[in-house]
């Protein structure tokens, strides 16, 4: 007989509490209020805006409660974890989805460079808005089935994103996204049956305490099948032709939205469910992972290197970035963990800005391929100077914010060195990755920007003419400049960032604190 | 009949994945649809299937008087189905404006976001 008090909470939860739940619920509830209002004129960016900033400052306010306190978690329909379906948030957590809330703001800002005359019919605004739902689910919730669904309002508002306007290229590169990133999940949910036929559980932290006792042989095949559903929605090398086959094709805002957030909540989710969740089974799916990390490494900046098209270009650096962070979950100490996590808070933040800097090279120029290209330097010097800073900072070199994390992540390379192939690969393996990176990135910069006119023309010293600037570039250019600004000054103090990265990295290389906040700390499994 | 319905998952998937490698579209739909439902019936069957009956509390108790049938599996499985159901028509209405703005209902014919014969990187520099 079960006792009523042992399976629900009979308290009221606090209102304090709240801030775990409330990014989620008023992005998604700012998303269905925008569709109501999205033919007015201005109401929908102003809605957008302001549910952002919201937003941000519920994230701002959990963080700094998760920096105190330790990890935070809520149940939903008052049952006891692990009946009731658990939102919790650690420091990696609630950090990635205050990145990513900051990024939508630039990126709602930025696209009103492509929305001039644009009667709002397509409900951009509010399919961002259902994005950033999703996106702040996955990083927030405690729940497997839940990251599930998160994944799927996630995939649903991207590809309504992608396919608006409907030109044949987007309706080319939307059928390989749709297609591919539906598969993932699929294989995720037969991952999930799996799961559940054997262990009874979904909830994260209940699987941290019954994993360890369940058969060995099928929990390391449960998580490769995660492993090839994450990596495939992180476009990691083998599965990762998808990305340069449909991130160009879209408007640059909905790109930079794209590489900001969706591969990176693919690559938190092999985070926390082989590190955290599944450690046992991360160490033998070990030798797997660092060679999956060392030729995505290797691999993507080559393709960078070979690309024409400066938006798919930019498509394999992002592709190059899921490589360190695979290296990172190849050496699972403190340090390692730390500087994947680092990365993944970088990336969603300079890929982002990336892509909406290259979006500025396109709409200035009117062209997308390099060789239409050059000598913007003479003509735009501040975009050329953002460009730079910003193939510097993916490529890692320092004073940049790409830098730390893969300081962070050779360090743990060289102290797994003497343990076997693997750490020392991959320490060669990221440095190979800084150097090609940055040959493709200073080649692309140098065609753009540098040589004196496009491919085929003879050098007549004058500037590339280019569109003169309308007041919404303008904004578009502020919006960039102020995220480019922030990278950089992260880049330069970098230590609050190191500092919280490592004690993040902490509580997901020993759960203890997390499932102790879920309330399952202590129970027999 | 746990046996059947496993043999019966693993037909699904096999079929799924078999059409999934053609190059037709419509076909790896349905290949995705099949696939699909492979795994809703997986879930099933991880629920464990017995005989007991549905999980209705009887009044005046707090807990349900016998054995029951696990209710988790089919509220997953409903789930499931339901993103799945949209996600394919979503894809089905996408395939079919892909065919009929690219006339193309073969991948290999759907080049225009990659270009064959792409142009070689430039030398300089």
């Amino acid at each position: 007989m079960i006792q009523l008090p042992q399976a629900m909470i009979e308290t009221a939860t606090s209102a304090a509490d709240w801030v775990l739940v409330l990014p989620i619920v008023l992005a998604l509830m700012g998303s269905a209020a925008l569709l109501v209002v999205r033919r007015s004129n201005r109401l929908p960016l102003l809605g957008a805006v302001l549910v952002i900033v919201a937003v941000i400052a519920c994230e701002i306010s959990l963080l700094l409660r998760i920096v105190s306190e330790g990890p935070l978690s809520m149940t939903m329909g008052k049952w006891l974890p692990p009946f009731g379906i658990s939102l919790a948030a650690d420091l990696f957590g609630a950090g990635f989805a205050l990145a990513a809330a900051v990024a939508t703001l630039v990126v709602v800002l930025y696209a009103e460079i492509d929305r001039e005359g644009n009667d709002g019919r397509d409900g951009f605004h509010s399919m961002v808005l259902l994005l950033l739902a999703g996106v702040t689910g996955s990083f927030l919730t405690g729940d497997l089935f839940n990251l599930y669904v998160w994944f799927e309002v996630m995939l649903i508002a991207s590809l309504g994103l992608i396919v608006s306007g409907g030109s044949p290229l987007q309706l080319d590169g939307a059928v390989k996204y749709g297609f591919l990133n539906f598969l993932a999940t699929t294989l995720f949910l037969l991952a999930l049956g799996l799961t559940y036929g054997l262990l009874g559980t979904l909830n994260m932290a209940d699987i941290m305490r019954v994993a360890p006792v369940a058969n060995r042989a099928a929990m390391t095949g449960i998580a490769a099948l995660l492993l090839l559903a994450f990596g495939m929605k992180a476009a990691a090398f083998p599965v990762n032709a998808w990305l340069p086959a449909s991130y160009h094709t879209p408007t640059p805002a909905v790109s930079a939205l794209f590489a900001g957030l969706l591969t990176k909540v693919g690559a938190y989710a092999l985070l926390r469910s082989l590190v955290a969740i599944l450690p046992d089974s991360r160490e033998m799916l070990e030798p797997v992972l660092a060679v999956l990390a060392i030729a995505t490494l290797v691999i993507a900046p080559l393709g960078a290197i070979a690309e024409t098209h400066l938006r798919r270009a930019v498509g394999f650096f992002v592709i190059g970035g899921i490589g360190a962070i695979l290296a990172g979950l190849s050496l699972p100490s403190v340090i390692g963990i730390a500087g994947a996590g680092i990365y993944i808070f970088h990336a969603i933040l300079a890929m982002t800005a990336l892509y909406m800097v290259v979006g500025l090279v396109e709409v200035r120029t009117g062209a997308s391929d390099t060789r239409q290209m050059g000598g913007l330097y003479a003509a735009s010097a501040p975009l050329s100077i953002l460009f730079f800073v910003l193939v510097l900072a993916v490529a890692g070199v320092p004073p940049f914010l790409g830098f730390w994390p893969k300081l962070l992540l050779l360090e743990a390379g060289v102290a797994d060195a003497e343990l076997g192939w693997v750490g020392s690969a991959l320490v060669v393996a990221l440095v190979i990755n800084a150097i090609l990176t940055l040959i493709a990135g200073t080649r692309l910069w140098s065609h753009v920007f540098w040589r004196n006119g496009p491919e085929g023309q003879p050098a007549s010293g004058e500037p590339m003419p280019l569109v003169a600037p309308t007041p919404r570039v303008r904004l578009a250019f502020g919006a960039v400049s102020a995220l480019v600004l922030g990278v950089v000054l992260m880049g330069l103090w970098p230590n609050p960032l190191i500092e919280v990265g490592q004690r993040a990295a902490a509580d997901i290389v020993d759960p203890g604190r997390y499932v102790q906040a879920v309330g399952l700390a202590g129970v027999e499994p | 009949m746990d046996y059947v319905l496993a043999a019966l998952v693993g037909v699904f998937v096999s079929l799924g994945i078999y059409l999934l490698l053609s190059r037709s579209v419509i076909r790896m739909l349905i290949g995705m649809t099949i696939l699909g439902n492979g795994v809703n019936l997986l879930i099933f069957t991880a629920g464990r299937v017995t005989r007991e009956v549905a999980p209705i509390v009887p009044g005046g108790l707090d807990v349900p008087a016998g054995p029951i049938a696990n209710p988790l599996p089919q509220a997953l499985i409903l789930t499931a189905i339901v993103i799945g159901f949209s996600m394919f028509s979503f894809l089905l209405v996408l395939a079919f404006r892909a065919y009929k703005s690219l006339d193309a209902d073969n991948t290999d014919t759907m080049r225009l976001a990659e270009p064959e014969n792409a142009p070689q990187p430039p030398l300089s520099y």
